[in-house]
């Protein structure tokens, strides 16, 4: 009985949880316009998606975007980490306790901010700018993840391959890339995903010139949801959970 | 020592302002199985790691093989360390982590296959090639450390507490193997140990460290027998000091002296002179003890106590399995500890709490230092 009560419980928090998403999706294949109700399966949702240049330039730019940001945080971020474990230099805790300070800023803070920086530098918004805004937002999640996987390691391991005749480089190429790369790629996956999705920090820092798929999407939705948003949105939900289980699957422990 | 594969002259070493390592001064014989004997903090390992390449002499000279190695870096001497925590790579297999010194020299993969096996042999791993450090036991993982360590045929095997992660069993166990080990290789071992027992069990000789200082260097029976100082002989083990001041030379190397309030005859090749206060320093199982009204009843029992007699009564009785230690109180209030063997005819402690015994030692067992406290 308290089994059943159990089954229930986490149905109806999983209901919660997806049913949404689950709703987009089926409603990505629905054979009507405007009506709620099921007009049979198509794929023509998908079809008109691909055939709508605005929504797959937009696409191609945030792909773009996001790669751009995920290898630019991912290069900042993990230089930061090992350094902020290999060396101890003042100003290193401030630097390290920034970092949650980041993570913790609501995105809308961050997005101000940065847009004041670029206006006062009179940088126009543009590919750039959001770039630099989308790598800002992904370095502190790369370096804490990056971080961590550096503090797991026993200290002595470095000395040790010292001790066994390798030299700065060799120590660097055998020991510390094999050890950091499976959070080095955790870290690049996350960043895409969290530059694919995001929308104010966009908002704010990109020009008319390079619109991406969140603001595009914002603005279509405006007049109303059409089913090819859905169709849109399958895809991406897709590209999401493919990153998101890679990033799971390096990060986990081998171990 | 003809030829040392290590000397350290005069070497100090200082972190931030403080003094880690002041003189040391040691050599360390071709094939000599060596400790550093101190509590954590005496510098042992900082001097460790000296060795090994991992920190600079403030000052003083380091030689191996009588060449100068200031400045050369620890993947270019041969020299090779086992790390308190193994420090092996998590990330590479077991024959990997044992190649990996050899394939930083460039060796032929034949050469690099024959060598591994071998070092594997060695240490009982053959077999486990293929598995990853995070699969092995505690005592698996130390046998990878060594044998990835001896596998480049160092000059100087540096080994940095390696037993402390393992149970007393497997400490035992390794402690021969090490010593099996290091007799086969004939190499140098230098084993830095807060374990007084596992550096006499394995060592040719002893460095009893303390705050930096070498307070003692020699073979584990004459650091046991003949302490320099308090220090080493608190720190080797239990031992009782008897305080008493010396009267009058009566021999040569032979001297009367008041100890605890009785009458004794010592023997030290020490330089003290009449009136001096001394320590006199003795080991639990250096005691003997007999109840007074055995001492009182015979002659033979008497005279075998002419040369210390020392009144106390018996306190409590601690059994230790092999031995029971007696806690005797003296008449002038000080507290010993004597280990008395059981007795063979009789099932019965000799002792028990209220005895009043006769205390004494035999002749030459006892050790005079000058008074430090």
């Amino acid at each position: 009985m308290s089994r059943r009560l159990k089954w229930i419980y986490a149905g109806l928090v999983y209901a919660f949880l997806y049913l949404p998403l689950v709703v987009v999706a089926i409603f990505s294949f629905n054979d009507s316009k405007y009506s709620l109700a099921w007009h049979g399966f198509t794929l023509r949702w998908y079809e008109k998606l691909w055939h709508n240049s605005s929504l797959m330039s937009a696409a191609l730019n945030s792909l773009l975007i996001a790669g751009c940001a995920a290898t630019l945080a991912t290069l900042m971020g993990t230089v930061a980490a090992f350094i902020m474990h290999q060396y101890r230099f003042p100003g290193r805790k401030l630097l390290f306790g920034s970092l949650f300070v980041m993570m913790m800023s609501p995105d809308i803070v961050i997005a101000i901010s940065l847009l004041l920086l670029f206006l006062a530098l009179h940088l126009p918004l543009g590919f750039p700018t959001l770039l630099v805004a989308h790598a800002v937002l992904c370095v502190p999640f790369v370096a804490t993840t990056v971080y961590s996987r550096f503090h797991g390691f026993q200290r002595d391991i470095l000395d040790a391959a010292k001790d066994l005749g390798a030299d700065e480089y060799q120590v660097f190429r055998f020991i510390v890339i094999p050890l950091a790369l499976p959070a080095v790629v955790g870290g690049w996956l996350l960043s895409f995903t969290l530059s694919l999705d995001d929308v104010i920090i966009s908002f704010f820092t990109t020009g008319p010139d390079f619109e991406v798929l969140p603001l595009r999407i914002y603005s279509m939705v405006r007049l109303g949801i059409k089913p090819d948003v859905n169709a849109l949105c399958v895809v991406m939900m897709g590209i999401t959970i493919v990153a998101l289980v890679l990033s799971r699957t390096l990060l986990k422990e081998k171990e | 020592m003809d030829k040392p594969v290590i000397e350290l002259i005069e070497v100090n070493k200082q972190y931030n302002g403080e003094q880690a390592l002041s003189d040391i001064s040691l050599r360390v014989a071709d094939g000599e199985f060596l400790s550093l004997l101190g509590p954590s903090g005496c510098g042992k390992t900082t001097l460790l790691r000296l060795i090994g390449g991992f920190e600079s002499c403030t000052s003083g000279t380091l030689l191996l093989d009588g060449m100068p190695v200031e400045g050369i870096p620890p993947e270019k001497r041969a020299v090779n360390t086992v790390f308190q925590n193994y420090a092996l790579f998590p990330h590479m297999s077991v024959f990997d982590n044992v190649a990996f010194g050899l394939r930083m020299a460039r060796k032929a993969q034949d050469e690099i296959n024959g060598l591994v096996a071998q070092a594997l042999k060695r240490v009982q791993l053959t077999g486990r090639e293929r598995r990853r450090p995070s699969e092995l036991s505690g005592g698996q993982q130390q046998r990878v450390a060594i044998a990835r360590a001896i596998v480049n045929q160092p000059r100087v095997l540096l080994l940095d507490e390696p037993l402390s992660a393992l149970d007393h069993r497997l400490r035992k166990q390794m402690q021969r193997e090490l010593k099996r080990l290091q007799r086969t290789l004939n190499i140098s071992f230098i084993l830095v140990t807060h374990d007084q027992d596992e550096a006499f069990a394995m060592s040719d000789r002893v460095v009893v460290m303390q705050g930096g200082h070498i307070e003692q260097i020699g073979t584990p029976m004459e650091i046991y027998e003949e302490p320099v100082n308090l220090y080493v002989a608190d720190f080797v083990g239990d031992i009782n000091v008897l305080d008493g001041v010396i009267e009058q030379q009566s021999g040569p190397q032979t001297f009367a002296a008041m100890v605890e309030g009785a009458q004794v005859s010592l023997r030290s090749k020490r330089n003290v002179t009449p009136g001096q206060r001394v320590h006199v320093l003795l080991r639990p199982e250096d005691f003997r003890l007999e109840l007074e009204q055995d001492v009182a009843k015979s002659r033979d029992l008497f005279a075998s106590f002419h040369q210390a007699k020392l009144k106390g009564t018996v306190q409590r009785l601690y059994y230790q399995g092999a031995t029971y230690d007696v806690e005797v109180t003296l008449e002038d209030g000080k507290t010993v500890q004597v280990t008395e063997f059981f007795d063979e005819d009789s099932e019965d402690l000799s002792f028990k709490p209220g005895d009043k015994v006769i205390l004494g030692w035999y002749e030459g067992w006892e050790v005079v230092l000058p008074y430090e406290k």
